[in-house]
């Protein structure tokens, strides 16, 4: 993956010319609506790096920690960002937390994701959670649990690429890419180049099923 | 629907696959500055050993407390076994006490599959008889794949007493499903009689096979089995047999000396190959608690076992 597609570029001249656009496995087009393109995410990252470097005042002990699996990509996205602005990199890394989820005894037990801090851990850091979606808080809840397994940061902020609002934990976001009022029958996916071919936000219609947070989204 | 891990012919290849991702990425919690992790919190794993155990036992009592599963170990030696209970009232005993995965040792080869018959939680092989190990062979292929990459096209030689190795069987099986190559050297008289049927290449050479090795395991000298002449002398053994400092240099640069202990020293491993840096020995017991932690997340970390294979009740 390259610098230029990390940022999206790629994809936003395919949106603008029309091009077809690699679609992932399962994706119904027709039905789900982009509520965020290609150019939309890059101008919400860049507006979010920007207020992640004012509220910790220069960004000096920011830790990016993503949550599994899109919000290891937002995150890397992030600190290419806060590294354009600030000249120096920022420590990023990847949290899985799987195993402190509550809904686990749900489901067949799943395939795990890594876990990887940067070298110089979280002890005494500002670690910035990130994720793709906030939806009902516990994927957050899980890892807040799982952050603390992991060490002492000195802070713990949340950004987040959409909230989709339903709560049902105390949980907020320090960073919001987007505020989408959804209900809860909607379903909201986030596409990313790396991941998915694309960028994208869908808002999918209700498929039946209020949906109870029970998914990888929460 | 309870599934058990009794064989490592249970284990599809993505299911044994499924195992090693998942011990990659908990073997990391060994590092963390809290090596925990909640998920079996409440679940209850009965160590149930029969037999003369240390490393495996203990690596399964470490692989349920790291998932925080409350442990019971029970060992024949001071237990109603010594008055003579049989295994079927041990078995409902620990039922009664709401176990949710049995991991029994047994001398009888088939014991866990009849356990699997009595108890509703998984059953997890320790060791039965002359029969399987197999989460013995997952931690070797997990150590192998560590120090290889993948498995597949890989030639593994397993050398010395396979008649009496519940290890050699397993791993023939699993290294099968995972598409390593393996040959299997020893004396005759130490072969089983069917060998010809199992899913890997025999030979008595051990100097014409190693410079085509990847992987060498040597087997442990049962010689707590050793009720009939196999073979006229230990020394005899040893030197067609061992594996010392010559035979480790015909071996190719890349490869790995393996033992699944607990070693004779002297006999089918010389001391100066168990310590050299292309043995794994330890690695392999570090390696056993994540391999270990892996299968119980799969078998009693969800609603339903992910891995195993369902035993019709009688």
């Amino acid at each position: 993956m390259n610098a230029a597609s990390r940022r999206g570029e790629p994809v936003e001249a395919r949106v603008a010319d029309g091009d077809p656009r690699p679609k992932g496995p399962g994706h119904k087009e027709s039905r789900h609506k982009a509520v965020l393109e290609g150019p939309d995410i890059r101008r919400a990252l860049t507006r979010i790096a920007h207020e992640i470097l004012e509220r910790t005042k220069g960004g000096d002990d920011v830790v990016l920690l993503g949550i599994q699996t899109r919000g290891v990509t937002l995150a890397r996205r992030l600190a290419d960002l806060l590294e354009r602005v600030e000249g120096r990199p920022v420590p990023c890394g990847s949290l899985d937390a799987t195993m402190y989820r509550d809904d686990l005894r749900m489901k067949p037990a799943r395939a795990l994701g890594r876990t990887e801090l940067p070298a110089g851990g979280v002890d005494d850091r500002i670690v910035v959670l990130v994720d793709d979606v906030l939806f009902s808080g516990r994927t957050v809840r899980a890892a807040l649990d799982a952050l603390g397994d992991l060490g002492r940061p000195r802070a713990v902020q949340l950004a987040v690429l959409v909230d989709r609002g339903h709560r049902q934990l105390p949980i907020r976001a320090d960073y919001v890419g987007k505020n989408l009022p959804t209900s809860m029958r909607e379903t909201v996916k986030v596409m990313l180049a790396e991941n998915d071919g694309r960028d994208a936000v869908l808002l999918g219609p209700a498929d039946g099923r209020p949906r109870h947070a029970e998914g990888r989204h929460g | 629907m309870t599934r058990h891990l009794i064989s490592a012919a249970d284990l599809s290849k993505d299911d044994a696959l499924l195992v090693l991702d998942t011990a990659e990425e908990l073997a990391r919690v060994a590092h963390q500055s809290i090596k925990k992790l909640p998920t079996l919190r409440g679940r209850t794993v009965v160590n149930l050993f029969f037999e003369d155990s240390t490393r495996t036992r203990i690596s399964f009592e470490a692989a349920a407390k790291r998932l925080s599963a409350d442990v019971i170990n029970f060992s024949a030696k001071g237990s109603s076994v010594s008055k003579g209970e049989s295994l079927k009232d041990t078995a409902l005993t620990l039922e009664a006490m709401g176990a949710d995965c049995v991991v029994i040792r047994h001398s009888a080869s088939g014991a866990p599959h009849r356990l699997a018959t009595w108890v509703r939680g998984s059953v997890v092989n320790a060791g039965d008889g002359t029969h399987e190990h197999p989460t013995q062979a997952l931690l070797d292929a997990f150590t192998m794949r560590r120090r290889l990459g993948s498995l597949e096209g890989r030639r593994v030689t397993i050398v010395g007493d396979v008649l009496h190795s519940r290890v050699a069987r397993s791993n023939v099986l699993l290294l099968g499903t995972l598409g390593a190559d393996v040959t299997l050297v020893a004396p005759p008289t130490l072969l089983p009689v069917a060998v010809d049927t199992w899913p890997c290449s025999v030979s008595y050479d051990l100097d014409a096979v190693l410079p085509k090795s990847d992987v060498v395991m040597m087997l442990r000298v049962q010689r707590e089995r050793m009720n009939a002449a196999y073979f006229p002398t230990v020394r005899e053994y040893s030197r067609r047999y061992g594996l010392d400092a010559d035979r480790l240099a015909r071996l190719p640069d890349h490869a790995i000396v393996m033992h699944p202990g607990p070693m004779n020293r002297g006999v089918e491993i010389a001391a100066e190959v168990a310590d050299s840096p292309r043995s794994t020995v330890v690695e392999q017991v570090a390696n056993g608690v994540s391999a270990r932690m892996a299968v119980l997340y799969l078998l009693l970390g969800g609603s339903e076992p992910a891995i195993g294979k369902e035993v019709a009740p009688r």
